[in-house]
């Protein structure tokens, strides 16, 4: 395995088919084994850390930027400030405490964000399609994601793959990633005091991303019924492939178990 | 003894919100006064500065309304769902009117109000670095430390003509408790020249003193209380009722459509006098489904010290 890839996780055959979903959300709740504290991004990201807190990571601390820290969620959170997450937290505060003390104070591990384009040095834009004057298309934009990723020490990426989203140049630069390579961004954290190291992986329905050392993503996983052919049909640059490729272990009838029955049961993240 | 401040949502509107003014109507996710927000459609305000962190589906309700000018945000979406249709054909066509944004990100957001609040020319943030945010929005300033160790973004002061906030309880004089997200209602509040709060419950002075560490906003700067129980339907107030998750996957589909858009303003807006009937009209089977159970605190001792 490529250095700086992580095992990810439980590799018991599955008896069941899934969904690329389904397994997409699998292998990003794997690379939360080992973290401590997450701040959750809205969209897939939520599915993924309410997943990895049922089985890998049990003692994950769930930060939500809407105030709250160490949340429990008993049902899957339908938006990032939905009342679950406060029932039974740890600590609900104010959104300037929340984003002062516990995001640029450097308390947040990983920041676990979603993404509507991302270039191959895991810059991300989710402000809009086309020039910011007159887009073609408007996205959300920010919300906390381009503090967050200047202030969590690792950035974790999951969303889908397409011509359209995985580009050789996004539009805008809403977060910053490893901007034009490892080296300069280094060199920019280091010089601007920025506590975060950027992203270190990106988690698709196809397949695991990790960062080179120059700063360029490389597939060191291919998912179970993923084909190369997937990939390069699904990406705006010619990718880096890991030598040692493996594949992704498939999702256990547990994982499957939880995302089916307690976490989604309506499909909104799986269809 | 302070005298009460409780007013009808139409003279609280009326009275407070004028054509052209900034209007912040904050609460994150959580107690969203939609039910000012209707209000302020009824009676037609115009040229408003809307600011928010998330404009939600309120201000796409707002601005199809034609109350805005102009949108102050840093996320825009319809949270866990989509999109705002009635923003974004105002953004991305100009129809039927342009709209001025200007965008930031949360804790930019939340920064500017507490600059506002503190009195402050600007509020430093260890955001926006190499992002093409400030391109966008020259507001967002780079600046150098003054104590010598490195570069650090501003962001102006945002200092609302009116902020409206909901919250589960106040007493006639305005002292306001909310727990559950706290957002940055308390942040937008002091912010302000003017504040209204909407509550599920007027209580009396006593309830508020009972536990002073829940009250977030003093009546010292609340001009008026309104009484307006599921005011922040579809919103939620926790404790007391849930998101309407059925109305924001509804919305998905009317605000894609223009017609549509202003079809629902007619029917849940403008031919309604007010939040009684709208919730005659939304029926007790649905308000009694988004009730949910009980986790009450433990009770903490403020101890006797006289």
């Amino acid at each position: 395995m490529s250095a700086g890839a992580r095992e990810p996780g439980p590799s018991a055959a599955s008896a069941t088919a899934f969904s690329k979903s389904e397994m997409m959300i699998v292998a990003a709740a794997r690379e939360l084994a080992g973290q401590r504290v997450c701040f959750v991004g809205v969209g897939l990201p939520n599915i993924a850390v309410n997943l990895a807190q049922r089985t890998v990571a049990p003692g994950l601390e769930l930060v939500y930027e809407a105030g709250v820290f160490g949340a429990r969620p008993a049902r899957l959170p339908l938006s990032i400030g939905d009342p679950t997450i406060v029932t039974g937290a740890t600590a609900v505060v104010s959104m300037y405490e929340l984003f002062s003390f516990y995001l640029q104070g450097g308390l947040v591990d990983v920041g676990f964000l979603g993404a509507a384009q991302i270039d191959r040095r895991g810059n991300i834009n989710t402000t809009v399609i086309g020039p910011y004057d007159h887009p073609t298309t408007r996205l959300p934009g920010s919300g906390g994601a381009c503090e967050i990723a200047i202030n969590a020490r690792q950035v974790f990426v999951i969303m889908r793959q397409s011509a359209r989203s995985f580009v050789e140049k996004i539009d805008f630069r809403t977060s910053p990633g490893n901007l034009g390579g490892a080296e300069q961004a280094e060199r920019i954290r280091r010089e601007g005091g920025w506590l975060g190291r950027g992203p270190s992986v990106v988690v698709t329905d196809l397949g695991i991303w990790h960062f080179g050392d120059d700063g360029e993503m490389r597939l060191d996983w291919l998912h179970p019924g993923a084909t190369l052919k997937d990939v390069r049909s699904t990406i705006g640059w010619e990718p880096r492939i890991a030598a040692d490729l493996a594949t992704t272990p498939a999702p256990t009838a547990t994982e499957l178990r939880l995302i089916r029955e307690e976490l989604d049961p309506g499909g909104v993240y799986t269809k | 003894m302070s005298t009460s401040k409780v007013a009808t949502m139409h003279d609280a509107v009326a009275d407070l919100v004028r054509n052209g003014d900034t209007v912040a109507i904050e609460g994150f996710t959580h107690l969203i006064s939609f039910a000012a927000g209707h209000e302020i459609i009824r009676q037609r305000k115009r040229d408003l500065t809307l600011a928010r962190l998330t404009p939600d589906l309120i201000y796409d309700q707002m601005i199809a309304g034609g109350v805005a000018r102009k949108l102050i945000f840093s996320w825009l979406g319809n949270p866990g769902v989509g999109g705002l249709g009635s923003i974004r054909r105002r953004i991305e066509t100009g129809e039927p009117a342009p709209l001025e944004v200007e965008e930031y990100s949360h804790f930019g957001m939340v920064g500017r109000y507490t600059a506002g609040a503190a009195n402050l020319p600007f509020f430093p943030i260890r955001s926006y670095f190499e992002s093409d945010l400030p391109v966008a929005n020259p507001r967002i300033r780079e600046i150098e430390s003054p104590y010598g160790d490195g570069k650090i973004f501003a962001v102006p002061p945002l200092k609302p003509d009116v902020t409206i906030v909901h919250a589960q309880r106040a007493d006639a004089a305005g002292n306001t408790q909310v727990w559950g997200l706290l957002g940055c209602q308390k942040e937008a509040a002091f912010a302000a020249e003017r504040v209204i709060v909407v509550v599920e419950e007027l209580v009396d002075e006593a309830v508020i003193r009972a536990d002073p560490n829940r009250t977030i906003i003093p009546g010292l700067i609340v001009d008026a209380v309104v009484v307006e129980p599921f005011g922040a339907h579809p919103s939620y107030v926790q404790g007391a009722y849930d998101r309407d998750n059925r109305f924001y996957l509804d919305w998905d589909a009317i605000t894609r459509d223009e017609a549509a858009t202003q079809q629902w303003l007619r029917d849940w807006v403008y031919d309604l006098d007010g939040r009684a009937a709208y919730i005659d009209r939304l029926g007790a089977a649905r308000i009694a489904s988004l009730k949910p159970g009980s986790a009450p605190s433990g009770v903490v001792d403020y101890g006797d010290y006289r």
